[in-house]
């Protein structure tokens, strides 16, 4: 069953047509990967999805419901969470604050008046962070500022804050872009587990192809604005058509 | 105590007792001595130190948690002055109901003013506030003269209804009280050649301002406060966290605006009189300089910075040519003019100049303001082993960037 339903969706910039007429299908409890060169559209297509811009047609209907027209933060409690390319997190804030959030978020919803009681008292809220923070080896971090960190760590550590909010699609745009080879082997490992373990759907749009093929269950390869092709990673490797597009050209720079 | 952890409820506890023994400790100076003038505690000046004081610790709940920076605040403090002064007309001259209807008419318009205003961000929401406090300047200064009394400003007179009090006899000035209690009331302490005023009046602001200090204490604690200092950090990721920043910035904003009443409302139980000229927009910019020269984002900073430029305003601004003469009596003619001449211009009128050096020597030298000025000093005299954070240590490690 889909979990995600991209129906024609379209949009315009002035005169460059940056998403043609998108289909997109992603399976619930699967991973799903979105590739394409440059400018195919990609990042147009995950912003459609969240909220930061409006399709000019087309539908975007999560578990059934229609997210068009709604605000980023509603689509967010809506289950949708994501991860962004340069990792964007509360750098003037502790690590421990910047896990606490995402729990409130979850708990209370996209506004609470709580201003007298102390965060002191909210001991569930603190041993859930906690926890995400222990799972992700962060723990022993908790009281640095969480801009003083390395991109790894500041990788994870918006991982766990969208994690921490139980979202049912996880959304990652170039999550290892700018990466050193070993950062990347970890956080393609740290994905694979969150795959395992949890129950949940992933959407990423990712440039290396080794990411892409050591994580994805599909792969829709979008060019010039429309998906030229879906299928299984084994598959895509083989197309003529995809590699006369896309893999052509990136795997001389791989 | 109080909810508070150890730190905070020492931090409370100093300021309390710096507070309440203010009378003492700004009369240091023997009175008739040469340096009498700098003596600070005398009631007016006092009452004005907390008063600004709270006006600050309100501004840094806004500006110094959010980084929203409102260049309108004292139109808020001018409604809150107006409400009160209107309470003590209609109603009593006691100062509780004027208090708090300044509190809650300031926070309605706050409510407005942000509402409108908080739609942008950055400079945008700046020039907004501004322009809305200036409007309200010349809507008092002339357009609602039959409310505000225009360029002669309001006060309370012995024909005004009061309907809750007793009537006055002609010509009889009305005082303002906390039943019966009148705010001028007060007694001297003479010790040697030293006097000290107590006044009733000042203890009563003082007491408001520690409690308004110690609930900006538990907001900056709380999830609310976290909250607000994330808007400040990153308003992507809190959209993208499922966190509406909208209402966020804007209890924050009433909240402050809140604050800005009750040091209006104050002002007036303190001294009877209102005028338009209390919401020009260089009141306005007074508190952010009083914020960001005390440290903005820290908790004591705020009322260090206010007691600062107040007590410049009202202390430096008096030294006068003659005072001056008379300092520099003992050197040769030459060299005392020459003297008085460099220096003439930074005192007395000149104040805002010594205020100006003096706020670029800090924001250069000192980004977290006398607040950091006072941790280098701490640090100075601590070992370096010590692992004890200083009591705003955690404020001021999020204000760096820490590659260190």
């Amino acid at each position: 069953m889909a979990i995600l339903e991209v129906k024609n969706v379209g949009k315009r910039f002035g005169g460059l047509q940056a998403l043609g007429d998108v289909n997109l299908n992603v399976a619930e409890n699967s991973c799903h990967a979105i590739i394409g060169p440059n400018g195919a559209g990609k990042s147009t297509l995950l912003n459609c999805l969240v909220g930061k811009l409006i399709p000019d047609t087309g539908s975007v209907m999560f578990d059934g419901h229609s997210v068009l027209g709604r605000k980023p933060y509603e689509i967010n409690q809506m289950g949708i969470s994501r991860v962004f390319q340069t990792p964007e997190i509360f750098g003037d804030l502790t690590v421990m604050e910047n896990m606490l959030i995402p729990c409130f978020a979850k708990r209370d919803g996209a506004f609470r008046m709580h201003a007298i009681e102390s965060i002191k008292h909210e001991t569930d809220i603190i041993g859930k962070a906690e926890g995400m923070l222990e799972e992700m080896k962060l723990i022993e971090k908790r009281h640095m500022t969480a801009s003083s960190m390395s991109r790894g760590d500041k990788r994870r550590l918006e991982i766990a804050m969208c994690l921490a909010q139980e979202p049912r699609l996880l959304l990652l745009d170039e999550p290892t872009a700018g990466m050193a080879r070993a950062d990347t082997n970890n956080t393609i490992d740290l994905l694979k587990q969150i795959k395992e373990e949890r129950d949940i759907t992933i959407a990423i749009i990712e440039h290396d192809m080794h990411v892409v093929f050591s994580l994805a269950d599909r792969i829709t390869v979008l060019a010039q604005g429309t998906p030229l092709v879906e299928d299984t990673p084994d598959k895509i490797k083989g197309h003529p058509k995809v590699r006369e597009a896309y893999l052509g050209e990136t795997q001389d720079a791989a | 105590m109080f909810g508070l952890n150890k730190k905070d409820a020492g931090l409370l506890i100093v300021v309390a007792i710096l507070a309440l023994a203010a009378p003492f400790i700004l009369n240091p100076f023997p009175e008739g001595s040469a340096m009498a003038q700098f003596n600070a505690g005398y009631p007016d000046l006092m009452q004005r130190l907390v008063i600004f004081g709270i006006f600050a610790i309100g501004f840094n709940i806004l500006f110094g948690l959010t980084g929203y920076l409102s260049f309108g605040h004292a139109a808020f403090l001018g409604v809150g002055s107006y409400a009160a002064i209107w309470m003590m007309k209609l109603l009593t001259m006691n100062v509780i109901p004027a208090i708090v209807v300044s509190i809650i008419i300031a926070g309605l318009f706050s409510l407005l003013v942000g509402f409108i205003s908080l739609r942008r961000s950055g400079i945008y929401f700046s020039i907004l506030t501004l322009a809305f406090a200036q409007m309200s300047y010349a809507l008092a200064y002339s357009v609602l003269t039959p409310i505000t009394g225009g360029e002669t400003g309001l006060q309370p007179k012995y024909t005004d209804p009061r309907v809750l009090d007793k009537a006055l006899e002609a010509g009889q000035q009305p005082r303002a009280n906390l039943f019966g209690l009148e705010m001028n009331q007060g007694f001297q302490l003479e010790m040697g050649n030293w006097v000290f005023t107590f006044n009733a009046g000042y203890y009563i602001a003082a007491v408001v301002m520690l409690v308004a200090f110690y609930l900006s204490i538990r907001i900056f604690r709380s999830p609310f406060g976290m909250m607000l200092r994330a808007v400040k950090s990153n308003q992507q990721r809190m959209n993208y966290t499922g966190l509406n920043s909208k209402p966020y910035t804007l209890a924050a904003f009433v909240i402050s605006g809140m604050y800005a009443g009750l040091a209006g409302g104050l002002l007036v139980a303190m001294d009877t009189q209102v005028g338009a000229e209390r919401m020009f927009w260089t009141a306005s910019g007074e508190v952010v300089l009083m914020t960001i020269l005390g440290g903005a984002g820290t908790l004591i900073g705020p009322v260090l910075g206010a007691g600062f430029i107040k007590y410049m305003e009202n202390i430096v601004s008096k030294i006068n040519k003659s005072v001056l003469e008379q300092w520099f009596a003992f050197m040769p003619d030459g060299i005392e003019d020459v003297l008085v001449a460099i220096i003439y211009p930074f005192v007395g009128k000149g104040w805002h100049l010594t205020l100006g050096l003096l706020f670029m020597l800090v924001v250069i030298f000192l980004p977290g303001g006398l607040v950091e000025g006072g941790q280098r000093i701490g640090k100075m005299f601590r070992r370096r082993d010590a692992n004890a954070n200083s009591i705003e240590a955690d404020a001021a490690e999020q204000r760096k960037p820490a590659a260190e």
